[in-house]
């Protein structure tokens, strides 16, 4: 293979017709181009919907209430509907094997003062496995346990941003706050890939929400995060189930989106593979398209190429050039025209992207368009293959030409 | 070292065919300068393709070196023609992105020989055809005489047994075609043999023997006084 008389040829033929090289190379690098573009620009797309679901555990079911919109049984509509802790402890064991991680939620909202600063936050009374359902990260310290709830204590779990409003670059953690005019241990301070507002929350146990603020067993939400061992169906085949279960519980009407609804994020799982599979379709369909076009640009250029050289072989032929030899210099020019093209598409391609990067997020849904090395080598593959069909068939036929036509040809 | 026996060769035109060569007996001794003469149509530019190696024949024998042409493909008739042939065309059939020494050297580039050493060969045969300082010239900058003194150095270049010219001065000035036939003469009287296609009489009376053709047949075939006198 390695001839350098063979490469000598090749580099002359390539440098002496530069624009036929230059025309040649052209289409493949474009649609080289177009294919590394689009392909990362649908992969950003992808991530983008991937993220935008990244922010709670991608297995967690939300039961939320609120008030009834359809009369049932006798009941008035409007009616506001509560949840209890013996809900939460009926589904907790009714669906035990179901069920990965559960927490109860309250939602509060209280002044939380550390000496001379205080502001309004955003509290939530929580069991410990709320940690999991919500991806809270813990930075210092520790968040929330059984013990904290069996003995309801004064604790609580701050966000980085109320760390920063209370007390700047101050260590917090093992201090006290005045939350709601009640003394709270700080045990914890958490980050979250929420965003800024999930970080300024704060976390402490629903046993003490529930004794301090009301005394009783009223509960927001139910949280729960499905068994991973389910499949999608599966989960949302549960999340309907426990619907219609909490709906009859809490005698309301099977069809009352408003009084009872959950999240299950089993549904957007199952939205965003969908997508992504369509994502991924949209992808082989046009991503393919634009490489055939590539390789039927190449062929047809190199149809042209071998016909205008057809005089060429037939000289070289009558010089004692066997046919294989004029077969091997077409192809081997044409693979290295497509690999170098090919090679400058790409990395043009792939430096757009880079380019990009997240400045269409905001706007365009695309986030880290990108593609991925196994893809590049794929792509360059297919290049020096369809560079060695789009050489070597014509080249073959013109290499099969009796000598005496290819001299007569012009 | 070129023996005909009774060759014919037709080409199909449509649903007929054309006879072009009807049964042709030639023997070409070694060392001879030939003529091929005939108008157009007398089948003598086919003739020389078949003797050349860019054609086959459909009946009758062909001896080339005493090596019976047969069953030829593309790779084995390259093979023969690289060893045993030399060609020069009427329409020169330089390569064109090429300088005149590439063009010489290419023959041995299909011989397998390395850079260095065609190049030198190749510079030693423009030498020998007065175009040493053309070396590295295209072949659009120089003249059709030079052109064709570049193509007979080509054809030299790998010492062949035989050397083919169609129509070597069919697109010359009669000032270079006898400046390319002079040169043609001297290969020959080297010993090389040389077998020569033209229409021209003035052409064919510098070779030692004519040949003409008739509607492919051979019609006469006579010693010139150019080979009495030798």
């Amino acid at each position: 293979m390695f001839d350098i008389d063979r490469w000598r040829e090749i580099f002359q033929s390539i440098n002496k017709n530069r624009l036929r090289s230059v025309m040649s190379g052209f289409t493949v690098a474009f649609a080289i181009l177009l294919f590394t573009l689009l392909f990362g620009i649908s992969n950003g797309l992808g991530n983008f919907f991937k993220g935008a679901f990244a922010d709670d555990a991608q297995n967690s079911m939300f039961v939320r209430v609120w008030k009834t919109s359809k009369p049932y049984k006798g009941l008035q509509t409007g009616r506001k509907i509560q949840l209890k802790n013996k809900d939460y402890n009926y589904v907790t064991e009714e669906y035990a094997d179901k069920i990965e991680y559960q927490s109860t939620r309250i939602y509060k909202n209280f002044v939380i003062k550390y000496k001379n600063e205080a502001s309004t936050y955003s509290v939530m009374a929580v069991n410990p496995d709320h940690q999991f359902l919500e991806k809270t990260m813990i930075d210092e310290g520790r968040y929330l346990n059984e013990r904290d709830l069996r003995e309801k204590s004064k604790v609580i779990v701050i966000g980085r941003l109320i760390k920063k409003d209370l007390f700047g670059e101050k260590p917090a953690l093992g201090k006290r706050v005045n939350v709601n005019g009640s003394s709270f241990l700080i045990i914890g301070i958490f980050s979250d890939d929420g965003g800024d507002n999930e970080e300024r929350k704060a976390y402490i146990p629903v046993t003490t929400s529930q004794m301090m603020y009301g005394n009783n067993d009223y509960i927001s939400q139910i949280n729960l995060g499905y068994n991973p061992k389910l499949s999608t169906n599966e989960a949302i085949a549960f999340g309907n189930k426990m619907e219609r279960d909490l709906r009859k519980k809490l005698n309301i009407h099977p069809d009352d989106q408003s009084a009872l609804s959950i999240r299950n994020m089993a549904e957007a799982n199952q939205f965003v593979s969908t997508v992504s599979l369509a994502l991924l379709f949209i992808i082989i369909f046009i991503g393919s398209g634009t490489l055939i076009a590539g390789i039927i640009g190449i062929s047809n250029i190199m149809i042209f190429v071998i016909k205008e050289r057809t005089k060429e072989f037939g000289i070289r032929k009558a010089l004692g050039a066997k046919p294989s030899s004029i077969v091997g210099m077409v192809v081997q020019e044409s693979v290295l025209i497509t690999t170098i093209a090919g090679y400058i598409g790409l990395s043009l391609g792939t430096y757009i992207l880079s380019f990009i990067g997240n400045s269409l997020e905001e706007k365009y849904f695309i986030k880290d368009p990108s593609v991925s090395s196994g893809v590049v080598i794929g792509a360059t593959i297919v290049l020096i293959i369809s560079g060695l069909i789009a050489g070597y068939v014509p080249a073959k036929k013109a290499a099969n030409i009796k000598p005496i036509e290819a001299l007569r040809a012009d | 070292m070129i023996k005909i026996e009774k060759l014919h060769k037709s080409y199909p035109i449509g649903k007929d065919s054309l006879h072009v060569l009807k049964g042709i007996d030639l023997h070409i001794k070694e060392g001879e300068f030939v003529s091929i003469m005939g108008s157009s149509g007398s089948g003598k530019s086919t003739l020389l393709n078949i003797v050349g190696l860019l054609d086959i024949h459909d009946e009758g024998n062909y001896f080339l070196n005493g090596q019976l042409i047969k069953d030829m493909n593309e790779k084995k008739a390259a093979t023969l023609r690289n060893k045993f042939l030399g060609f020069i065309f009427q329409s020169f059939n330089l390569i064109s992105y090429k300088t005149a020494l590439e063009n010489v050297a290419l023959p041995l580039y299909y011989k397998g020989m390395n850079r260095k050493q065609r190049l030198e060969i190749a510079l030693e045969y423009l030498d020998k055809v007065g175009l040493k300082d053309w070396a590295n010239h295209l072949p659009n900058e120089l003249s059709g005489g030079q052109k064709q003194r570049v193509a007979i150095a080509r054809a030299l270049v790998t010492k062949p047994k035989v050397v083919l010219a169609d129509e070597p001065t069919g697109a010359l000035d009669s000032t270079t075609t006898d400046s390319v036939m002079d040169l043609l003469k001297d290969i020959n009287n080297e010993g090389m043999t040389v077998f020569v296609i033209t229409h021209e009489e003035e052409v064919a009376e510098q070779t030692k023997r004519i040949v003409r053709l008739k509607d492919g047949v051979i019609i006469s075939d006579e010693y010139t006084n150019a080979a009495k006198s030798n």
